[in-house]
């Protein structure tokens, strides 16, 4: 039910954007493409951190290999763009296992430290084999558009529709994952994975899967990117672009896919509009600052006053049900935590859909009891 | 062996930085369970500060003497502003405000100084020694003597603070328990903004030690920070002890890397290092406790 439902929202989004991108300028089509590139990464970063309760501020790596493995494969073995797309979703993915079998037993700092260093340390790769990585220069390739389109269609329409059909497949791939089995399973070992082991859990295991799904969206993330710009630099995913993934997950709202679809948005499309509008007020020295002194306040105001950002003002606006696991903590909750403060700062109890396992249970009646936080869930 | 010996010493001049970023980190973990992402933007801007001091025609060490001050104060200031509001809120909540303080800083230097190199001076000359012929290399030098002396002088310091002093007991019953030391007059509040000034002024050390090899520009710290953390982490980020004992292994590790193996290669090693560490001690070398709070 669930899977025709969310199915159905996406083709009938799809439709739409389909029909707006033919009547956008090349542009717009190419700033549709990335913001539909950058959801699928914000929307795998959320589900890592949001729903499985790891933190990654390294997540450009797992694009830089995305857009490089896409790079390659089209130069050298020319596959079709679409098994180029899967195969680098692959190669991350493997990527993202080894990673998470080394952070698995990682906490906080420890692990924020760890795929920090990831996302600084992989692009050196590029520089270190020159020959097959083309060094700072990156690498160029080729894309062209399907024929039966005829020779006049736009490569940034065919970018566009590409990139907007990705995202939503994933989308739809990720909304169902979160309803399942395994998606209750990371929402309770997030809550609290002692309980969620005793209660049968592979808690390593959940770490390492949750690590694979949200790397290879971020592979698919960077393999898109790369065929919009049909290029690869190790300059295109420094660790500015990790910090970046982080911040419009957690102004989007921390463990919502449609938060992921809100960070996406602000991050392909805010900065140029703050610079231009720097630019035209005669900011014209640091217009190349201006933008990141905005997003700075932003992402502190934000924190401080909407925590449960976008999504979450959103659905408190409308009065929906659900809060996200970016601290829905009641007064109570919140004056417990604070006097046990290096203990505290564990999330609230998330808003499992159904509890269907018993580590859901425990997890939650566990959570709940720590922080004080009576559940209030969907009905 | 010269090669060697010239490495060893880079290693450990290099590595006396990465200890101090490290220890400044530590010393704003143990007090607040918040990693200080801003740690290097702040060490940033007081160099600048400096650098306009230096311009004005004042003396070197006014110059450091007013970095060093303008870190206490910016540590202050930034922990009783932007990041006691996230007291008892998880811990994300945390980390996003201090990257959002970053990109702040970062970008109100780039709007107030423009984003060009700047050359800084040394407190003292970086012409390495020689024993007859026999060069010592850069390591050797007046100015990296001066700087591992610097930052194992405050070191020194902050134990004695720490151990010794009322003020220093006040921190540590702070650290290990708010709600204790609260009942018990302590004023925890205070300790904490106290903790964020003294990182922030070690943290203005670093960047005086240290910008004179990178230049300045709004990012200059931006990878002696990455390095710092991850010789915080080596070490166990409960540990001062462990920052600079894993300080002075990344350094000497990533400076071998250099030497021997590729330039291109150090942050490759340091991120095996890390991963190899975490592997067998998931908290660091010198973690305080096995225990994890759950």
């Amino acid at each position: 039910m669930t899977l025709a439902r969310h199915a159905g929202i996406a083709i009938v989004a799809g439709v739409v954007l389909l029909a707006l991108s033919s009547k956008l300028d090349s542009f717009r089509q190419y700033q549709l493409a990335q913001v539909a590139a950058t959801v699928i990464a914000v929307a795998g970063l959320t589900v890592l951190i949001g729903i499985s309760g790891q933190l990654s501020v390294g997540h450009g790596a797992f694009m830089f290999i995305g857009g490089y493995a896409t790079a390659l494969i089209v130069m050298h073995l020319k596959w079709p763009l679409v098994a180029a797309i899967v195969a680098s979703a692959f190669v991350a993915g493997v990527a993202g296992a080894i990673m998470g079998v080394a952070a698995a037993r990682l906490r906080g700092p420890y692990l924020a430290g760890a795929t920090l260093m990831l996302a600084v340390a992989l692009p050196a790769v590029a520089f270190q084999w020159q020959t097959a990585f083309g060094g700072d220069q990156g690498l160029d390739f080729t894309v062209t558009t399907p024929g039966f389109l005829g020779a006049s269609f736009q490569l940034t329409e065919w970018d566009a529709w590409v990139c907007c059909v990705c995202a939503l497949i994933v989308l739809v791939m990720l909304a169902n994952l979160l309803r399942s089995r395994v998606g209750r399973n990371w929402r309770a070992l997030r809550d609290n994975d002692t309980a969620a082991a005793l209660a049968g859990l592979n808690v390593g295991q959940l770490r390492v899967r949750a690590f694979i799904v949200s790397a290879a969206c971020a592979g698919v993330s960077g393999s898109l990117l790369a065929v919009t710009m049909l290029n690869v630099t190790p300059g295109a995913f420094t660790l500015a672009l990790s910090i970046q993934l982080l911040t419009a997950v957690v102004l989007g709202g921390l463990g919502s896919l449609a938060g992921a679809i809100w960070g996406g948005i602000i991050l392909v499309l805010v900065p140029p509009f703050l610079t231009n509008t720097a630019a035209s007020h005669g900011f014209s020295a640091g217009s190349a600052s201006v933008p990141i002194v905005g997003y700075g306040l932003v992402l502190i105001v934000v924190m401080l006053v909407f925590p449960a950002g976008i999504q979450g003002g959103i659905r408190r606006l409308f009065g929906l049900a659900g809060p996200t696991a970016a601290g829905h903590v009641s007064a109570i909750g919140r004056r417990w935590q604070f006097a046990w403060k290096p203990a505290g700062g564990r999330s609230a109890a998330g808003n499992p859909a159904g509890y269907g396992t018993a580590g859901d249970q425990i997890a939650a009646r566990e959570a709940a009891g720590k922080n004080g936080v009576t559940e209030e869930g969907t009905p | 062996m010269q090669e060697f010996i010239e490495f060893t010493l880079g290693g450990l001049s290099d590595g006396m930085i990465y200890a101090a970023v490290g220890l400044s980190l530590v010393l704003i973990w143990r007090g607040t369970r918040v990693v200080n992402y801003a740690q290097g933007g702040m060490a940033m801007f007081t160099s600048y500060i400096a650098l306009i001091v230096i311009n004005a025609g004042a003396s070197y060490w006014l110059a450091f003497a007013v970095a060093l001050v303008s870190g206490l104060v910016l540590g202050a200031v930034l922990e009783r502003v932007v990041v006691r509001p996230t007291a008892g809120k998880p811990p994300l909540n945390a980390v996003i405000v201090t990257i959002g303080l970053l990109i702040l800083i970062e970008g109100v230097a780039g709007i107030i100084y423009g984003s060009k190199n700047r050359s800084f001076p040394a407190a003292y000359s970086i012409v390495g020694a020689k024993v007859g012929n026999f060069a010592l290399g850069a390591g050797s030098s007046p100015s990296a003597i001066f700087t591992a002396a610097s930052v194992l002088g405050a070191a020194v310091l902050l134990a004695v603070l720490f151990r010794f002093t009322p003020i220093g007991l006040r921190m540590r019953a702070s650290a290990f328990s708010a709600t204790v030391a609260q009942l018990m007059g302590v004023r925890v509040g205070r300790m904490t903004t106290l903790g964020w000034a003294l990182a922030g002024l070690i943290g203005a050390l670093a960047g005086m030690l240290v910008t004179p090899q990178t230049f300045l520009y709004p990012n200059s710290m931006d990878s002696i920070f990455v390095l710092g953390f991850t010789a915080a982490v080596i070490g166990g980020l409960d540990s001062p002890v462990g920052a600079i004992v894993g300080g002075l292994i990344l350094g000497v590790l990533l400076n071998y890397v250099t030497g021997y193996v590729g330039s291109n290669l150090p942050e490759l090693a340091g991120l095996a290092v890390l991963v190899l560490v975490l592997m067998f001690r998931p908290s660091g070398l010198f973690a305080s406790t096995a225990t994890r709070q759950v």
